[in-house]
């Protein structure tokens, strides 16, 4: 059987404990990164074509569909609903990408991470290795982050192929938008590693009354701007109006370096909480 | 009821088995061992199955490197050192203080019901549950702090099965061996090998899904010695499985055993405790209530036989025993629901006084005490309820 991976490194087991650091950090995590990359290998033909379809739909949905009934901002004037100059469609494309990387990395840190803990036992298997807790996280981490990568990709490439970027920042929404996926990331596989039950319920009803709400609220479809002062400010607060903000701004040529960063900041402050949360949910989880 | 005999010592090392004389001289062991077994075609083919693939290369280096260390402290060269070992789950005590060493080379088995405290115990020694109170040393080590090197010399066979359903059968054991590191080259050769001695070459490429359960445990004891343990952890290795799959699986096991493998395993069954333990602990209730090999087990806590007396319905089989005077021939009786046990060390001579005493039981039955009558004599319980 030909074997498509490259051996990482040849490093016999060994090294520190329990303990996550020095070397060993990342090293281990990545055998668990690449057996997720063993299965990708049967099913990754669809996968790759629904990351394109998706955008496309949208594109043509929403920014040809609904834009033609808004036109170009006019900019200023009271009630305008997008900015000057800008299509409805280039409005809204970059923050489709930054929602579908949300999409993405909620749904792969959701049901899949509770069967590998529930069903599966994918996690019990790899424990009962030199692998530990932080190195499931850091594998399913980096599988998020590939998946991320391909989504934002094809992302790119569809608004590329719309003549949405006016710019070569545009090429940094990719890293933008997937940073934005990772701020939700690890409190959703902190939720799973909490799951004893069903996760069905508790996953459906993350995704209607949180997920989808963020989706409609954090300047996708509308700047935030038109929303009530009150709900203006929760939206500053929320990850993906970040997300949106940066990944926007970044393909439109229109980012300020200040904001920018205090948008990373944000993102990286939500990224760094959950990953304290994750790391600490799924230790207790799987050592017990 | 089969007892294992004693076998001649195997050379177990890779030196060793290296060489072809003592590889074919395992070779032939195993075939004597098929033909006196002979359960059926699925064993007589496992005598003809490879030996356990000799040690790889890098195995053997990573082992006289990093095992110069290995038994150094905690109780004279054991590989498991256990005192006053205690798990607690809140207020529940799953392990009560246990005391148990583990030599290398050894078959060490818990015995006992479900519940009684061996899981948790599995699995403080395999590192994946921090112990509460007492100490711990496996492979002279500390697994508070060094589990992930503890493992690393590990194989674990988990009471319920968690192959890889994603995977194929032969990418089971290449992603484990990518969990222990195992270079890519050796990998590839030992999956081979450990495919042959599990006897799933035929089925490398299928799904795990399809598998019978025995060949799922088979594949699940492959996959754990993909990266050539010290030591191999097995919890309830058969359970579940059809009687001629758990055959074929004590096979497997003592081919292991008799290359020189240190086994560990819990079970509730005696006659599996019987086949692969040289030593073993009764475990009821969270404590150890009796520790030996199986023959002494026996021979220190019940008779050398025992007879078994079923009586027609209606007959009271417990006073009509007590009417006869077997005097020193019959040590104890217990009475169970549904028969009356008398252990004795000559059978055939109290079934004699029975019935010259007149005593007409439906049936009787002689046979050898087993582990099951310690439990019974040591708990007032059976093993499988």
């Amino acid at each position: 059987m030909a074997v498509a991976s490259r051996p990482i490194d040849g490093r016999p087991a060994g090294g520190p404990g329990e303990s996550a650091g020095g070397p060993r950090l990342l090293g281990p995590g990545l055998r668990v990164l690449q057996r997720h990359l063993w299965v990708y290998r049967r099913t990754w033909r669809g996968s790759i074509f629904s990351s394109f379809l998706n955008p496309v739909l949208f594109m043509i949905a929403m920014g040809f569909g609904v834009g033609s009934l808004i036109g170009p901002g006019s900019g200023g004037a009271a009630g305008a609903v997008i900015p000057a100059g800008l299509t409805y469609l280039a409005f809204i494309a970059p923050g489709l990408m930054a929602g579908a990387a949300m999409q993405t990395a909620t749904f792969e840190s959701s049901f899949p991470i509770s069967a590998r803990i529930l069903w599966r036992r994918n996690y019990e298997a790899m424990l009962a290795t030199p692998l530990r807790a932080w190195d499931v996280l850091v594998g399913e981490f980096g599988w998020i982050g590939f998946r991320l990568l391909t989504t934002t990709s094809a992302f790119l490439i569809v608004m590329t192929l719309f003549g949405v970027p006016r710019g070569p920042t545009a090429l940094l929404a990719i890293p933008a938008a997937m940073l934005t996926g990772f701020a939700f990331s690890p409190f959703l596989i902190f939720v799973a590693s909490r799951i004893t039950g069903d996760p069905g319920s508790v996953f459906s009803t993350i995704f209607r009354f949180v997920i989808m709400p963020f989706y409609l609220f954090s300047g996708i479809f509308f700047p935030i701007e038109r929303l009530p002062q009150a709900l203006q400010l929760l939206a500053w607060a929320t990850p993906l109006y970040n997300g949106v903000a940066l990944t926007r701004d970044l393909t439109l040529a229109l980012a300020e370096p200040l904001t920018s960063m205090a948008h990373v900041g944000v993102l990286l402050l939500y990224a760094g909480i959950g990953l304290a949360l994750a790391r600490r949910g799924l230790t207790a989880r799987l050592v017990t | 009821m089969t007892s294992v005999p004693s076998q001649p010592h195997v050379p177990s090392d890779a030196d060793e088995l290296d060489n072809v004389d003592a590889y074919a001289d395992a070779r032939a062991h195993a075939a004597a061992d098929g033909a006196r077994l002979g359960r059926g075609s699925e064993v007589e083919r496992a005598a003809d199955a490879l030996t356990l693939p000799p040690r790889t290369p890098r195995a053997t280096s990573a082992e006289s490197r990093q095992g110069a260390d290995l038994p150094t402290d905690g109780g004279d060269g054991a590989l498991i050192h256990a005192r006053a070992l205690t798990k607690r789950f809140g207020d529940f005590t799953a392990v009560d203080g246990i005391d148990f060493d583990v030599a290398p080379g050894e078959a060490f088995g818990f015995l006992g019901p479900n519940g009684a405290g061996k899981t948790s115990t599995m699995r403080m020694i395999g590192c994946v549950s921090p112990k509460t109170e007492g100490t711990l040393r496996v492979l002279g080590m500390d697994p508070d702090h060094d589990g992930a090197r503890i493992r690393a010399k590990l194989g674990v066979v988990p009471q319920t099965d968690n192959l890889d359903t994603e995977l194929s059968v032969r990418e089971n054991l290449l992603i484990y061996a990518r969990y222990f590191e195992v270079p890519r080259a050796d990998a590839a050769r030992r999956a081979t090998e450990l495919l042959e001695f599990v006897q799933l070459t035929d089925r490398a490429e299928s799904q795990v899904e399809p598998l019978s359960g025995g060949m799922k445990r088979r594949l699940t004891i492959a996959r754990e010695l993909i990266a050539d343990p010290t030591l191999v952890l097995l919890d309830e290795p058969t359970t579940g499985l059809d009687p001629q799959a758990r055959h074929l699986l004590w096979e497997r096991l003592y081919q292991l055993k008799r290359q020189g493998s240190t086994l560990v395993l819990t079970t509730h069954y005696m006659d599996e405790a019987e086949q692969l333990c040289d030593r073993l602990v009764v475990m009821d209730n969270a404590h150890i209530v009796a520790e030996g090999s199986p023959r002494r087990l026996i021979e220190e806590h019940v008779s050398r036989e025992v007879l078994e007396l079923r009586f027609d319905e209606g007959v009271d089989g417990n006073a009509a025993v007590a009417t006869v005077d077997f005097g020193s021939l019959v040590e104890r009786t217990e009475q169970r629901p549904d028969r009356v046990l008398l252990y004795t060390a000559d059978g055939e001579a109290a079934v004699e006084r029975l019935h010259s005493a007149g005593v007409r039981p439906e049936s009787s039955l002689i046979r050898r005490a087993t582990l099951e009558d310690v439990f019974l004599r040591l708990t007032g319980r059976t093993l499988v309820d």
